[in-house]
């Protein structure tokens, strides 16, 4: 398990474990947490569940597909460390992660 | 609407464990409901994501548990009384009833009906035989999967998205796929004939074989099992399963039945709310304003499915109600990702940019040069910002959209 923390826009913390093979994504989806939508479940088809992932932390969640990219860049607020969660899967290595969510995902 | 400081005392029903059923209870507790939450389903497991049904789980690239909307442990553990196997067979409006197949009744103060909608059946001779299936629910998923692999031959009757969904799945199977299509073109009621031609190519570059213009008669059998299907012409295409994927009707009867107002599926507002201010419907069972083109329309998608989650939920939780949303809804095949947004009524006029060839290219519908809808094929930017152009609902500069030199940032500059 890797615990994983996801802050909303508004500041509230929720640190949940999350298990490895599973994206960041499912992680917040599959435990309620408010803030990202994922309208398409996990198919890089609707850039509804942005992050910002934290700056000690983009090493290790790697870089984005180019398709991945191409979504995220009509998304609203994007920024250097914008990823979409479903594109990021959890492993040991992700103990630990921090991603900060948009205002809005619509 | 409620009082932060004491439990909310009203009791929510939710008839309908699907997609919309299970995302608006799980909503409701997000946006802070304290009322007691009944899902009541029909289906044996908790609710679950069909879409993956004829794409990534059909070919074995997600897992059932990839599926579940929730652990099944979330329910219990967020006081949502989820009810499977369980069917409702009358609301009892008067009384706040509702009564299930098993005699029991669940009292309710606010309903949610997300009874979604069914696959429509054939009636030619055969149509009941073993083997022929429909794609709805992932039961009948296990079915499809299991009639799937090297040497086995499937026939899709009906040339839709479900169909081509199969067809390609069938194909990274294995299989053998032949589709059957009662008119001359693919996607004839859902897409435009660019996107019809390209996806026939596509698929016959894969090994699918198609039957267009074809007039079934009966699906043949051999010792209760299918062993073909007859066309008028007197041809037998023999294969081992058949699968039906000719639409979908609304499961709207309990509403009919109560009284609530209905067209093609339950009428709703931008709450989600029927014509009692008690009930509310959500997802494909419902008929619902569509604001950006001023008229209401049946959708089936999740998109549709999770924006009245959220309009209901915010209704019943006393939140302000959300933004509209553009509609959409995608489809994979092979290494095609398909991304339409809006829906192309009253569109006037057909814009392709890019080069189907290269299978990359973006199909715009426009109205008086007004963007309604967009087919993109592996083109994500014309997705997105399609969106936007359908939600602004100002004229585009024709020659800018089509000209892929100009970027699709660059093409309202």
């Amino acid at each position: 398990m890797a615990k994983i923390t996801y802050i909303e826009h508004d500041g509230t913390e929720h640190t949940v474990d999350v298990k490895p093979g599973q994206s960041v994504m499912e992680g917040a989806v599959k435990n309620n947490i408010p803030g990202i939508d994922a309208d398409c479940g996990g198919a890089c088809a609707c850039a509804t569940c942005h992050v910002y992932v934290d700056a000690a932390w983009l090493d290790k969640t790697g870089s984005s597909t180019a398709m991945e990219e191409s979504m995220l860049d009509f998304a609203e607020g994007v920024e250097p460390n914008s990823r979409l969660s479903c594109q990021i899967t959890v492993s040991d290595q992700l103990d630990g992660l921090i991603v900060r969510m948009p205002e809005s995902q619509h | 609407m409620s009082d932060q400081s004491a439990p909310d005392s009203r009791h929510v029903v939710i008839i309908g464990a699907g997609h919309a059923g299970g995302t608006v209870a799980a909503l409701l507790r997000q946006y802070a409901f304290t009322g007691p939450i009944t899902l009541i389903g029909d289906e044996p497991i908790s609710p679950y994501q069909r879409p993956p049904l004829s794409k990534a789980w059909l070919k074995g690239e997600a897992d059932a548990e990839a599926l579940m909307l929730k652990p099944d442990s979330f329910y219990g553990e967020h006081g949502i009384d989820l009810r499977l196997n369980a069917t409702a067979v009358a609301i009892d409006r008067a009384a706040k009833q509702v009564r299930l197949k098993d005699g029991q009744s669940v009292a309710y103060d606010l309903l949610v009906l997300a009874t979604g909608a069914r696959a429509r059946r054939l009636t030619i001779p055969g149509a009941d035989l073993a083997g022929v299936l429909e794609l709805r629910s992932a039961a009948d998923a296990e079915k499809l999967k299991a009639a799937l692999g090297p040497g086995r031959r499937l026939a899709v009757i009906g040339g839709g998205y479900i169909g081509l969904e199969a067809a390609a799945s069938g194909r990274a199977l294995g299989a053998e796929v032949v589709v059957l299509e009662r008119e001359r073109r693919l996607l004839a009621r859902v897409a435009c004939e660019v996107l019809s031609s390209f996806f026939q190519a596509y698929h016959e570059g894969r090994g699918v074989v198609f039957e267009l213009g074809a007039d079934i008669v009966a699906i043949e059998g051999e010792s209760g099992a299918v062993s073909g299907v007859s066309l008028a012409d007197g041809r037998l295409i023999a294969c081992d399963a058949v699968l039906v994927g000719v639409g979908a009707l609304p499961n709207d009867e309990l509403a009919r039945a109560a009284g609530l107002g209905c067209t093609n599926g339950v009428a709703v507002d931008l709450e989600a709310r029927t014509s009692d201010p008690s009930i509310f419907a959500i997802g494909d069972v419902t008929f619902r304003p569509m604001p950006h083109y001023d008229r209401a329309h049946r959708l089936e998608s999740v998109a549709n499915a999770l924006e009245q989650s959220k309009q209901a939920a915010a209704a019943i939780s006393g939140r302000p109600a959300p933004a509209p949303e553009v509609t959409w809804n995608w489809s994979d095949q092979y290494d095609l990702k398909l991304q339409i947004a809006g829906v192309p009524f009253d569109a006037d006029e057909i814009l392709v940019r890019g080069d189907p060839a290269a299978a990359k290219f973006a199909v715009f519908h426009l109205q008086q040069g007004v963007v309604r809808a967009v087919e993109a094929v592996n083109a994500p930017p014309e997705f997105m910002m399609g969106k936007q152009l359908i939600a602004s609902r100002r004229p585009v500069a024709r020659d800018r959209l089509a000209d892929t030199a100009i970027s699709m940032k660059e093409v309202t500059a």
